[in-house]
């Protein structure tokens, strides 16, 4: 990282002053450091980029301030992403301030800055394309007088870049808004940087959704992990088995997912360079498919006879893998994605047990008493299925541990809170890439400012060789559905899992607590500022406050 | 992903369920007794009236109910838009007939109001009688949770018998307004969901150490000093007055909290000589401690203040903080030690403390105020005045326990919040916790018992704001509304409440409140906004 003068100014002052905690009952909770706010030398950039130099030197930022395409870019007009992005950026940039009229004058006046140019530097933009794991999403930006200039091989870059200008622009004493010659090349540490929300345990209406995917992109995020569907409510609607949410969702008509609400989901994430990632989640976690679609799932028994419950989806029947042949092929063509999430995870043999006709069949295999190897059939065959549509995919980490032969482009998602850097360990010697999600689990809550462990995280601290290393692509942080829904998913989400936002983009040196408070104390006042409930960090104030009440 | 959590409760709670609708009909906190049938009859927006019995003593013009009636009309048909066309259907319409005996219309809820009611609920018509506006507020919305709708949106009250009254006289939610300032936008909302789950008490802890958005017609330099920021981030008199007035139609009480002589540092950016100067070597540090106890113009300033503070709140009660005092300032002062000196009080500096206390209540009596303090007050000095009441915030139960025990024989009254510390979140559901809370399981006599006059819900405001104060404090404040209202007997059971808790939970959501789920599961109407 370069080094950097100070901020003259700050657009967000912030404050926090000493003093004794009110009341607690419990003397641990109380916090070791009592943090003090003051203004980080990086303003309030957030994930830091890799590279940084601010100088003192400020321009204003004018009502005649245009964000154009540079002559010469490989994306035009005609880029929706971009020309998306401008009209974003330029509103959140200049906020709800007064519109005035295009200034006639637009000569400039000695240290204004009247635009940022734009320029996509490959000779394919991917302007109408998907993100994808492999995207390059590296930028230049160089703030300068009289113009601004970002550079970007592909779109994806090119937004990142226009979040960070944005991030750059601060109001002065006079409200006037204000950025300082500045210097930034950037590029993300890791390739995979999710966010899974679960939208089984608790039906999240579209807006919501929306509202999160536009918050990840103000933290670089790149991964949308849909966590679509589970044992409580099946809400996405299938146009080759409409009977999965008519009978599987809480309410067929008005807590289900239309091709229409997810084609939206698609798209609005694609505007913001995220990928979507749908998890369907089998053998296990399926109670809810089992309603709209009889003989799915595997009948329990009680002694001789079926005791009417159900467990996880019938792994002897062909009628089985036909299903999924068909749902899959439907899958892989509603999400553009490259990859898929099976899930795979917490498998419950106890109903598999109880079968007669599961244990014929696992006598016919072969396969004794082990319901590991059972599992691994299921997952194996699945996975053949999942193959013939072209698609990569993603399964956690059980899967792995239980030995199913896995197409080397398999990506393992690491969960288990315990062993984890054991895990990576074996994964990542085995070949495979590799995402972790263990140390990141947002649903747990306490008291206190616990973004700061997700902060303390270092992914590659296993053992390991760099190849190994290599192999992590990245992170996700979780949300399960238990306890969340629309009234407290945004607030429990932001800024927490801006911590892992940074961890992910930014430099492995990238860990001083005090500055990525400083930094992160002001980011969550734009993300309020930007109307997203963003829950604060600790005592402290934003000049504007929260209003979507 | 997750390892299965209180499923086996969940199915068991689901049979509950189906079981408890008829029986309890999802009033929420549950009244002292509920006779409800099967019978149900039908609603219509457009054949529903509110109106005064003859008898009553309020009548058409009194503005807590005629304002009520209003909001509860929307209430209990939310569905319904007026577009002025409809006829009003005389055939087959329904009144619910209020009547009280007292006509305290333009009165304030006090300690003692009584928030009694009965309410019938019969074929054509309600009656609901009570002794005042407040106890008629509390039926009101009773008699909005009886009604429901079905798969078709009919709107249904089943013929139903309710006669109740509060277990504790003081039920309160404490918000702290200087460690994150509060839009009053987000106060009046709180105070619409506390008139929901019956609460009576809005505890504003308004100033603290991080700010002090009060701002004060004697001492406006409190706040343009020691706000977060003296335009947008301070309460005027008129914000104040809003909010009295909307806890009033509520039959919410407002009390306000001015802590003194900790927790004051926001206090003397617009005070000078205020505080304490704290000493570092002989020579003062230019850091400050608590209030200093040893000058006279400390308690010139303090009576002023109290003085506009008692016209400004209307109610009769007062709380004085006294917590959390750190002495270490007041050691190191020179001052302050030679006044402890002339006061024959060695170096046990709690007789200082208990000295200035002594002052503030006497200031606070002379206004025919009721004093409310932190229980630290107690524990320092138990010579305080018996009219003086006393806050428990400290401890597990067993040493609540006993702090019940000392303070009721010592003949004060007590208000418990320890356990119930809303702002410590944890995973899981643990309003369980909040509701399983035995107030007055501590060994006295029933006058003792009787001492205890109520609890609060505490919400401190380290971690939270506008962003996230209403999906923390709603549906878990409505665990603690439950123990502090209903009988404990009947409402012990956290199995049974469970179905209830999550029935209200979607009630308030679809009154736009948003509260956060329990569990598992959905409501009809899911939340909104964001």
């Amino acid at each position: 990282m370069l080094l950097l003068l100070k901020f003259a100014v700050l657009l967000l002052t912030l404050g926090l002053c000493q003093g004794n905690r009110q009341p607690n009952i419990l003397v641990e909770d109380v916090e070791d450091v009592e943090p003090a706010f003051e203004p980080s030398r990086f303003g309030s950039l957030w994930p830091l980029p890799q590279k940084v130099k601010i100088s003192q030197d400020s321009f204003k930022l004018g009502s005649s301030f245009r964000i154009v395409d540079g002559k010469g870019s490989s994306a035009g007009s005609s880029c929706n992403i971009l020309q998306n992005a401008y009209r974003r950026y330029y509103e959140y940039i200049f906020g709800g301030a007064k519109r005035q009229g295009l200034g006639k004058n637009r000569r400039s006046a000695p240290s204004e800055l009247t635009e940022l140019r734009v320029y996509i530097t490959s000779a394919d933009s991917e302007c109408d394309g998907y993100p994808s794991v492999k995207s390059d999403e590296s930028y230049d930006l160089s703030v300068v007088q009289p113009f601004a200039v970002l550079r970007a091989p592909k779109v994806w870059g090119a937004l990142h870049g226009l979040e960070t200008f944005s991030q750059l622009v601060y109001e002065d004493e006079y409200g006037a808004k204000s950025i300082n010659a500045t210097a930034i090349s950037d590029f993300p540490r890791f390739a995979h940087r999710g966010i899974l929300l679960d939208t089984s345990r608790h039906f999240l209406p579209v807006k919501v959704i929306l509202a999160n995917l536009e918050t990840m992109a103000m933290n670089k995020f790149n991964v949308f992990h849909w966590h679509i569907v589970d044992d409580p409510s099946f809400p996405y609607l299938s146009r080759t088995f409409p009977q999965l949410s008519q009978q599987g969702s809480y309410h067929p008509y008005t807590h289900v997912y239309t091709p229409a609400d997810v084609k939206m989901v698609i798209e609005f994430a694609r505007l913001r360079g995220i990928r979507v990632v749908p998890e369907f989640d089998t053998p296990g976690h399926t109670q809810s498919w089992g309603k709209g679609q009889p003989d799915l799932l595997t009948p329990c028994y009680s002694g001789a006879t079926p005791s009417g419950t159900f467990g996880p989806v019938n792994p002897i029947l062909n009628t089985t893998y036909d299903f999924m042949a068909q749902f899959f092929k439907e899958i892989s063509s509603v999400f553009p994605d490259g990859y898929v999430h099976l899930g795979g995870d917490e498998v419950d043999f106890t109903c598999w047990k109880s079968n007669p006709d599961i244990q014929k069949f696992m006598d016919a295999q072969g396969f004794g008493k082990d319901y590991s190897k059972l599992e691994s059939f299921y997952i194996q065959k699945l996975l053949n299925i999942v193959t013939t549509t072209k698609k990569g995919y993603i399964i956690w980490q059980e899967v792995f541990d239980n030995g199913v032969t896995l197409k080397p482009d398999t990506v393992v998602h690491v969960w288990i809170g315990s062993g984890t850097n054991e895990e990576m360990s074996k994964v990542t010697a085995a070949g495979y890439t590799t995402i972790l999600s263990a140390p990141w689990y947002l649903d747990y809550i306490s008291i206190g400012q616990d973004w700061r462990n997700y902060y303390k995280v270092e992914p590659l601290n296993f053992n390991g060789t760099e190849k190994q290393k290599a192999l992590v692509i990245g992170g996700e942080a979780c949300l399960w559905g238990e306890f969340v829904d629309a009234t407290n998913l945004t607030p429990r989400l932001w800024p927490r899992a801006s911590a892992v936002g940074e961890r992910l983009w930014s430099s492995k040196d990238v860990t001083d607590l005090n500055d990525a408070f400083n930094r992160l104390s002001v980011h969550r006042c734009r993300m309020v500022e930007r109307g997203i409930p963003a829950e604060p960090l600790f005592y402290s104030y934003c000049p504007r406050e929260y209003k979507g009440l | 992903l997750r390892i299965s959590f209180n499923s086996p409760n969940f199915i068991v709670c689901i049979i509950f369920y189906v079981f408890l609708f008829f029986l309890f009909l999802g009033v929420w906190p549950l009244p002292q007794t509920l006779i409800s049938s099967t019978e149900r009859f039908h609603l219509s927006p457009q054949a529903f009236y509110f109106g005064y019995g003859r008898q009553s003593a309020a009548q058409q013009g009194c503005s807590v109910l005629d304002a009520a009636f209003k909001r509860y009309f929307a209430l209990i048909f939310p569905d319904y838009t007026s577009d002025g066309t409809l006829p009003f259907n005389v055939d087959k319409q329904f009144t619910v007939e209020v009547s009280v005996d007292h006509n305290d219309c333009d009165g304030y809820p006090n300690e003692s109001s009584s928030e009694r009611y009965n309410l019938s609920v019969f074929s054509g018509r309600a009656s609901l009688k009570a002794v005042t506006v407040w106890g008629a507020l509390r039926g009101l919305e009773s008699f909005s949770q009886l009604v429901y709708q079905d798969d078709f949106g009919s709107y249904f009250v089943n013929k139903t018998d309710i006669k109740d009254f509060p277990r504790f006289q003081f039920r309160g939610i404490l918000l702290d307004t200087s460690r994150h300032y509060l839009p009053v936008q987000a106060i009046l909302k709180t105070l619409d969901a506390m008139a929901y789950s019956k609460f009576n008490v809005f505890h504003w802890h308004i100033v603290d150490d991080p700010s002090f958005p009060y701002q004060s017609r004697t001492f406006p330099d409190l706040s343009s000093k020691g706000a977060f920021h003296p335009m947008t981030h301070i309460y005027t008199q008129s914000d104040v007055r809003r909010v009295i007035s909307h806890a009033r139609m509520r039959g919410i009480r407002v009390l306000p909290e001015f802590d003194s002589p900790g927790h004051t540092k926001s206090w003397g950016k617009g005070q000078p000589d205020l505080l304490t100067p704290c000493y570092k070597g002989g020579i003062p540090s230019g850091t400050f401690g608590p209030i200093n106890p040893a000058l006279p113009s400390t308690y010139h300033f303090m009576a002023t203040l109290f003085k506009e503070v008692s016209v400004v709140f209307p109610d009769s009660y007062i709380h004085l903080g006294g917590d959390e005092v750190d002495f270490s300032c007041w050691k190191s002062n020179p001052y302050v030690r030679a006044f402890m000196q002339k006061m024959g009080f060695g170096s046990d500096f709690t007789k200082l403390e208990a000295f200035y206390m002594e002052n503030i209540v006497n200031i606070t009596s002379a206004l025919n105020k009721t004093s409310i303090v932190w229980q630290d007050v107690f524990d320092y000095h138990e010579r305080i005045p018996k009219d003086t009441v006393l806050h428990i915030w400290k401890g597990t139960p067993a040493s609540y326990y006993a702090e019940l025990s000392r303070m009721t024989k010592a003949g004060m009254r007590v208000v418990l919040a320890a356990p119930w510390y809303i702002n410590h979140i944890s995973y899981g559901q643990d309003w369980h916790n909040y509701y399983t809370v035995q107030p007055l399981n501590f060994s006295g006599t029933e006058e003792q018992k009787k001492l205890v006059i109520g609890g609060e819900v505490c919400m401190w405001g380290e971690y939270v704001d506008a962003t996230n104060l209403t999906p923390r404090l709603w549906p878990r404040a409505s665990a603690a509304a439950e123990r502090l209202w209903s009988d404990e007997k009947q409402t012990s059971n956290v199995d049974m409440a469970f179905p209830r808790l999550q029935d209200f939970r979607c009630k308030l959501v679809r009154r736009g409140i948003q509260a956060e789920p329990l569990y598992v599961g959905h409501c009809k109407q899911e939340y909104q906004g964001i």
